[in-house]
């Protein structure tokens, strides 16, 4: 053996530069991938959403794009309300501002929708039913007067804002949602009230909804203000072509 | 240097392995990684994400940690003896090929497993993990600047940052696997040294 030392010397020091191909490869496909996600990411979500229905563990709910909803909160913590120190309110461009509270909004005619959520990070969950009272219904009560021209939503998380405008906020397909998935919408989904935008973006869906201001033009919202549209229509906005929800 | 050329070791000789800059880069590349990972669980296990608040300031220890994940891998340039084992880590002898095909054939026997300082696998995942990570750095860096680049790429580095990171997560989980299976690897890069009984087992075409 003592004898082969000096050969068996040479491969350690000098063989292919293997280790360096292995690098350059990994970092290669990293591009691609960002390159070809569009696609993968179409692929991965028809495979997983078909699992997905079929796995009792729901241990595909874990997996990227597994389908189910992810929680987002930009805020540091926010706090619970219930129907006892829970507030809605209507002001700004209106005749008739007011408060509402959680049994007074239960008390209002309920619209039920039954549609995909469309997040603009990718995931989509199918068939959604969400409930509650047309943001319509609220304006016409509050009297909207001929100045208003858009809606600034505020949150009791304290940092969460959203826009929308007049004609946008009267579609038959923008609720004050309390009902979401026929249960009453907990703390981690925005509850107990949240906005349901259904034809965009699932960013317009302000959770944790507290205030509705008419203003005279349009203020954007959070993630507008970093970058993201603010007429959030899914499948023409954001640069995603994702198939409409509404 | 030549240590076991010059005596005839008894069995429980110990032979240097790794210097004090080897082992910290190790130490302070394996800390930040855990900081990595532990963040990115509380992030993305929806589970973990309703326990934890201050979301914001999980994203910054995340975002910095990650940052500076290749840091101790450049400052270890300084050092020669770990400049020399990037370069070990980089040649692939015949020796390692044959490495290789065994792992691939689940042949355990230690004579048909040659190795260097270090083995087939060993360079096959510092490679791996090394483009990995400044992967990973380069699609976070997309998604921390949204400003950086068009919201579409935004999306995909997404897309490819969560899918790395499942796959990360599960080679880093054998890589820890396999250390807590061998003592005397842990002891040589928590001490410095090894057995020279372990080193000729593992590494018998290593010169230390």
């Amino acid at each position: 053996m003592n004898s082969e030392q000096s050969e068996e010397h040479a491969p350690e020091r000098d063989g292919r530069p293997i280790g360096r191909r292995v690098f350059l490869g990994t970092l290669g496909l990293g591009a691609l991938g960002v390159v070809a996600a569009p696609a993968l990411q179409r692929g991965v979500e028809g495979f997983l959403g078909g699992v997905a229905g079929k796995d009792p563990t729901g241990l595909t709910g874990l997996l990227p794009n597994g389908g189910g909803f992810r929680y987002y909160s930009v805020a540091a913590s926010v706090p619970h309300k219930t129907a006892a120190d829970y507030r809605l309110t209507l002001d700004g461009l209106v005749d008739h501002p007011r408060g509402y509270t959680l049994d007074e909004l239960r008390a209002l005619p309920r619209t039920r929708l039954v549609k995909d959520v469309q997040c603009v990070t990718g995931w989509r969950v199918p068939g959604t039913p969400f409930e509650g009272v047309r943001l319509s219904h609220l304006l016409d009560a509050a009297g909207v007067r001929p100045s208003a021209k858009a809606l600034r939503f505020t949150c009791f998380d304290g940092t969460y804002t959203e826009s929308l405008t007049l004609d946008q906020a009267r579609r038959p397909d923008v609720l004050v949602a309390l009902r979401m998935q026929d249960k009453d919408i907990g703390h981690d989904h925005g509850g107990p009230v949240r906005l349901y935008v259904a034809p965009m973006y699932f960013y317009k869906s302000a959770k944790w909804l507290s205030g509705i201001t008419v203003t005279d033009r349009v203020q954007p919202g959070y993630w507008e203000n970093l970058g993201y549209d603010v007429d959030a229509w899914v499948g023409r906005s954001n640069g995603r072509g994702d198939e409409p929800t509404s | 240097m030549s240590l076991r050329a010059e005596t005839p070791a008894p069995p429980s000789a110990r032979v240097h392995r790794f210097t004090r800059a080897e082992r910290w880069v190790h130490r302070a590349t394996a800390a930040l990684m855990g900081v990595c990972v532990v963040t990115a669980a509380v992030l993305y296990v929806p589970q973990l994400a309703v326990l934890v608040g201050r979301r914001e300031l999980v994203v910054r220890v995340h975002e910095c940690a990650g940052l500076a994940l290749p840091v101790p891998v450049l400052l270890g340039l300084a050092s020669r003896a770990f400049r020399a084992d990037l370069r070990f880590l980089n040649r692939f002898g015949p020796h390692d090929r044959v490495w290789l095909r065994a792992a691939s054939r689940r042949d355990r026997r230690h004579g048909s497993r040659p190795a260097g300082k270090f083995n087939a696998g060993q360079k096959v995942y510092a490679a791996w993990i090394a483009g990995a990570t400044l992967v990973m750095l380069g699609t976070g860096l997309m998604m921390w600047f949204t400003r950086l680049t068009p919201l579409m790429w935004r999306t995909s580095a997404t897309f490819v940052h969560d899918w790395l990171a499942l796959t990360i997560g599960v080679v880093l989980a054998g890589h820890i696997g396999m250390a807590l299976g061998d003592p005397e690897a842990r002891r040589g890069l928590r001490t410095g040294t090894v057995s020279e009984e372990w080193a000729n087992r593992e590494h018998p075409l290593w010169r230390p």
